[in-house]
């Protein structure tokens, strides 16, 4: 149920103002709490989006300093709360600190692809035609390369850094998106308020930007949730094969892959980095379950 | 009337559970269809008569839960019901038919295996025995060439023929018990008429009790014995079809009969009377009478204190009414608002035509679209609207009426011929091609209500978005602007920061045509704009497009399928069939003989809510041509049931014109047609 116009409402302002805007945003994040999965999944990504805000003061120790004292029983302990890694560096500042890269990399690339897969997907769905068979088969060749391949040809060629890893990711999932976008674009351009807006005259681009894409926005946030998720496992795999991060920064898939050597003899060492991993792939998806289930309801 | 009935609902309560809580939708309801009764359940959409009909064989779903009262099958209760015994009862001695007929049938099964396994399962016969059944059943429905239609899947099979097989796949158990929602809604006129007969000779030759449930008073009458008349839930009146159609006691009854469009009535002679207000959700259920905040006879003091129960009327037997003023209200007539009997001057002023018109879509087939088959949506079609007037297109599904919106209004260009506005080409002009000017003086309204309006925009921008394109100058205030329009449409100011979720389908409908006036255009194209709206919401807005037209002289070109509401609105009307234009002229010459024939079947199809003028129908046979097909004679030829011979067939028949621009075309001479054509008189003449 909505809630009815209220006496704020009445006041006639066509283009929603930016203050009504902002409060039905509010409102519709405060339904989150409506759904068990969305509410567990946001819990877990805002405690990892605290530790990584607060790891300066989090972190006993800087990620990079080495406690060769620690080394003889890297084991959890009192002054090692997680233990330490093979070279007495600690655990838990390096999480904290790893916690950094992961959560502004895997969101920046999901908004990146989002942004390209969604004008390839409206064009190509909009237009049809040569752009779109141009375009649908542009996004096959890319999808039909084997991804981990693909990222190591870029990778080395053009060094592993923060925003090649953006880039990389963003090149990579934007096709998935656009076949989304296309697809709900080729179903939404045959509405009558589509035909509407061209028997007044509107140029393509806004029929594609303003008329057909907030209406495809539910199953695109709800990709988007997922897919944050499968970039952090893919940053992870990143830094397991030694493409990811460059050393010595702290980064959870560069940790579990300078460790899991030593995984029968201190198994922690790999495995703390892989649960951070886990829970934060978890938590995205969770909230990606709830979303979807609240956008049934309605 | 036998004394046990065969379904009894003893004072029934349904709630559905909804995030907002428990919502009653059938407080407590309570009736009987005896064996071999025709009962209808008739309300609009919201009234739970579907709930009613899903209650009866315990489908309600996880939602819906029966929270008080009992029903009835046989003098058992459907509620004590195990698993195995209520498998019993549905298909075997309870069948029901739905309205969408390709949603009951399955797709990758043969028609016949699907009819076989009814007796096969129920009642343990062998497939001989079944095939033989059902071969005799689908002979039943009338359907010609039964062992042929054994042999195919559903999806060959046309509509009409689909609900044929599921009628008869309901009635081949011999069930004492067919309950059917809606089984004509999705049909065609012609179709529709000719399952309605078919259920009606049906029901008199098997003796099977029929819950019919429909929002159409027509084809209620056509198919019962009685009526129940619900609103919101509850059953507001019950009698028989004399009894309603005579002498209705219930204020909402009588709404209902005031606002539909029958075929004798006008804009000028017989304006609708609307029910005031909106169906209210069933959320919130004040104590007394349901239907008080709109009924128009209400007395405050004694409809909303306490609940008003459903009473017999003395010396009527059979009629209940659930109203405190029922015994109070004078008798009913046809309201007829006072309106000027003189027939709008003949002015031919076209404003918008056509010349010759067609259009040709190439649909790919083969494997490397090698094949290209034309489909011919439109064949030389020549109509003229003339301003400030009405002109209405109309015909059955695939006619090619949506098309020619669609050509006129420059969202697909045509492949030949002309249209012509104030003289000037538009024809081959795409709406991209067209000026600011051009946009402005044609404008559109569509047929869905949920798909008009963009469901992420409010309506406020709609509005505004469309008088900031359309208008020359942008309105200093855009609100003002869009209060005025919103205004012209009888919607309050505060509707503006409505989305399209907050509003019902009249209001959407309304906002969609204060969209289409925001350039203030000349020619408003509206495609069917009320067929999917309930009977008392589309008389508002077929009013509203009547007091439009009267006050800023506005020509409208009128899509519909419904002759009903054509004959009301319409000045003007053209009778297209597989993309020919059969016959034009005004609408007072095309509803009277002589027609064409299509016209006569048309018109003799249409249901008539009113249980003395039920008049023969025309049934036409044969199969509609494909579109693809390039025609030597007539289109209407491979149907017609005046058809004359071969020159039908080879020859393409002359247009035949009669006086006041009345166009036939047909090879059967108009003198001849207008003796022959007796079967159906209208009815306005002789009441006027």
């Amino acid at each position: 149920m909505t809630a009815p116009a209220t006496a704020e409402a009445l006041s006639v302002s066509p283009p929603a103002t930016s203050r009504r805007r902002a409060r039905d945003g509010w409102r519709r994040l405060a339904r989150v709490g409506e759904s068990t999965p969305a509410t567990v999944g946001v819990l877990i990504i805002l405690f990892w989006l605290a530790v990584a805000a607060l790891a300066p003061l989090l972190a006993p120790y800087p990620p990079n300093a080495t406690d060769l004292a620690a080394l003889a029983h890297p084991t959890p302990s009192r002054a090692h709360w997680l233990g330490t890694d093979h070279l007495g560096r600690d655990l838990l500042s390096r999480l904290a600190w790893g916690a950094r890269p992961v959560l502004v990399i895997a969101p920046l690339a999901v908004l990146g692809a989002t942004a390209l897969g969604c004008l390839l997907g409206l064009a190509a769905g909009y237009h049809r035609r040569w752009i779109d068979l141009v375009l649908t088969r542009a996004c096959d060749i890319v999808l039909s390369f084997p991804v981990i391949i693909l990222y190591m040809i870029i990778l080395t060629t053009f060094g592993s850094s923060a925003w090649n890893i953006v880039g990389v990711l963003t090149l990579t999932k934007a096709p998935i998106i656009a076949r989304i976008v296309r697809g709900m674009t080729l179903e939404l351009r045959e509405r009558e308020y589509v035909a509407a807006a061209k028997m007044r005259g509107e140029s393509a681009l806004y029929i594609m930007l303003v008329e057909i894409l907030p209406n495809a926005r539910g199953p695109l946030i709800v990709d988007m949730c997922l897919r944050t998720g499968y970039n952090i496992i893919i940053i992870g795999v990143l830094g397991f094969l030694g493409i990811g991060l460059p050393p010595p920064d702290p980064d959870w898939g560069g940790m579990v892959k300078d460790t899991y050597g030593m995984m029968s003899v201190w198994p922690h060492m790999a495995l703390v980095p892989c649960a951070a991993i886990s829970s934060l792939v978890i938590g995205f998806n969770l909230l990606a379950v709830g979303l979807r289930e609240l956008g049934l309801r309605d | 009337m036998t004394d046990a009935p065969l379904l009894e609902f003893r004072d029934v309560g349904i709630a559905y559970a909804t995030r907002a809580g428990e919502v009653p939708v059938i407080p407590a309801l309570s009736f009987r269809v005896s064996a071999g009764e025709a009962m209808g359940l008739v309300g609009e959409s919201g009234c739970g008569k579907s709930t009613v009909a899903l209650s009866i064989v315990r489908y309600l779903g996880r939602a819906g839960r029966l929270v008080r009262g009992r029903i009835l099958f046989e003098g058992r209760d459907l509620a004590t019901l195990d698993d195995e015994e209520l498998r019993a009862v549905r298909g075997r001695r309870i069948a029901m038919v739905y309205q969408d007929p390709m949603a009951s049938l399955n797709p990758v099964m043969t028609v016949g295996r699907q009819l076989m396994e009814v007796p096969m399962i129920h009642e343990g016969v062998g497939a001989a025995t079944a095939h033989a059944r059902a071969i005799e059943m689908l002979r039943e429905v009338n359907l010609s060439d039964p062992e042929a239609v054994m042999a195919r899947y559903p999806h060959q099979l046309s509509g009409g023929q689909q609900q044929r097989i599921v009628i008869a796949m309901a009635l081949i158990a011999e069930p004492a018990l067919l309950v059917m929602d809606e089984p004509t809604t999705g049909l065609d006129v012609t179709v529709e008429a000719a399952v309605l007969d078919l259920v009606r000779e049906l029901r008199r030759r098997r003796r099977t009790a029929i819950l019919f449930i429909s929002h159409n008073l027509g084809t209620v009458v056509r198919v019962c014995d009685r009526i129940g008349v619900m609103y919101r839930g509850e059953l507001v009146e019950e009698g028989s079809i004399r009894q309603i159609f005579t002498d209705p006691r219930h204020p909402y009854t009588r709404g209902l009969l005031d606002c539909l469009p029958v075929l004798g009535r006008d804009k000028r002679y017989a304006p609708l009377v609307p029910i005031p207000g909106q169906l209210e959700p069933a959320l919130s259920r004040p104590p007394g009478c349901g239907f008080a905040a709109r009924c128009i006879h209400v007395d405050r003091a004694r409809c909303t204190s306490a609940p008003i129960p459903l009473l017999p009327r003395d010396g009527a037997r059979g009629h209940r009414v659930a109203c405190v003023r029922a015994t109070e209200l004078a008798p009913w007539a046809r309201r007829r608002a006072e309106g000027t009997a003189a027939d709008a001057a003949v002015v031919s002023d076209p404003v918008i035509s056509t010349q010759r018109l067609g259009k040709v879509y190439h649909a790919r087939s083969g494997l490397f679209g090698a094949g290209r088959a034309a489909v011919r949506a439109l064949r030389d079609v020549d109509v003229v609207a003339v301003r400030g007037q009405t002109l209405a297109i109309v015909g059955e599904s695939g006619c090619g009426k949506s098309t020619l919106a669609k050509v006129l209004t420059g969202i697909e260009v045509a492949t030949d011929g002309h249209v012509t506005l104030d003289g000037a080409e538009i024809g081959r002009l795409g709406v991209d091609g067209r000026s600011r000017e051009l946009r402005r003086k044609l404008q559109m309204v569509f047929q869905n209500p949920d798909s008009t309006l963009n469901p992420s925009h409010t309506v406020g921008y709609a509005i505004s978005r469309a008088l900031r394109r359309l208008r020359d100058r942008a309105p200093a205030d855009p609100s003002a602007g869009v209060a005025r329009l919103l205004e012209v449409v009888k919607l309050a100011p505060q509707m503006a920061a409505r989305k399209p979720r907050q509003l019902s389908g009249g209001e959407k409908q309304r906002v969609a045509i204060a969209r289409a006036l925001a350039g203030d255009p000349d020619v408003i194209v509206a495609d069917e704009p009320v067929s999917a709206l309930d009977v008392s919401v589309q008389a508002t807005i077929v009013n509203l497009l009547a007091e439009l037209q009267a006050a800023r002289g506005t020509t409208l070109v009128f899509i519909s399928h419904d002759l009903a509401v054509v004959r009301y609105l319409a000045d003007h009307v053209a009778v297209m069939y597989l993309g020919a234009v059969v016959e034009f002229g005004r609408v007072a010459s095309v509803f009277a003989p002589p027609y064409h024939p299509y016209t006569e079947a048309l018109l003799s199809a249409v249901p008539v809510p009113d249980p003395d003028r039920q008049y023969a129908r025309i049934l036409l046979e044969g199969a509609v041509p494909r579109a693809s097909e390039r025609l030597r004679g007539c289109p209407f030829a491979t149907r017609c049931p005046r058809k004359l011979g071969a020159v039908c067939d080879d020859t393409p028949p002359p247009v035949q014109r009669l006086p006041g621009g009345h166009h036939i075309a047909c090879h059967i001479p108009t003198a001849e047609l207008e003796t022959l054509q007796t079967a159906l008189v209208e009815p306005s003449r002789e009441e006027r």
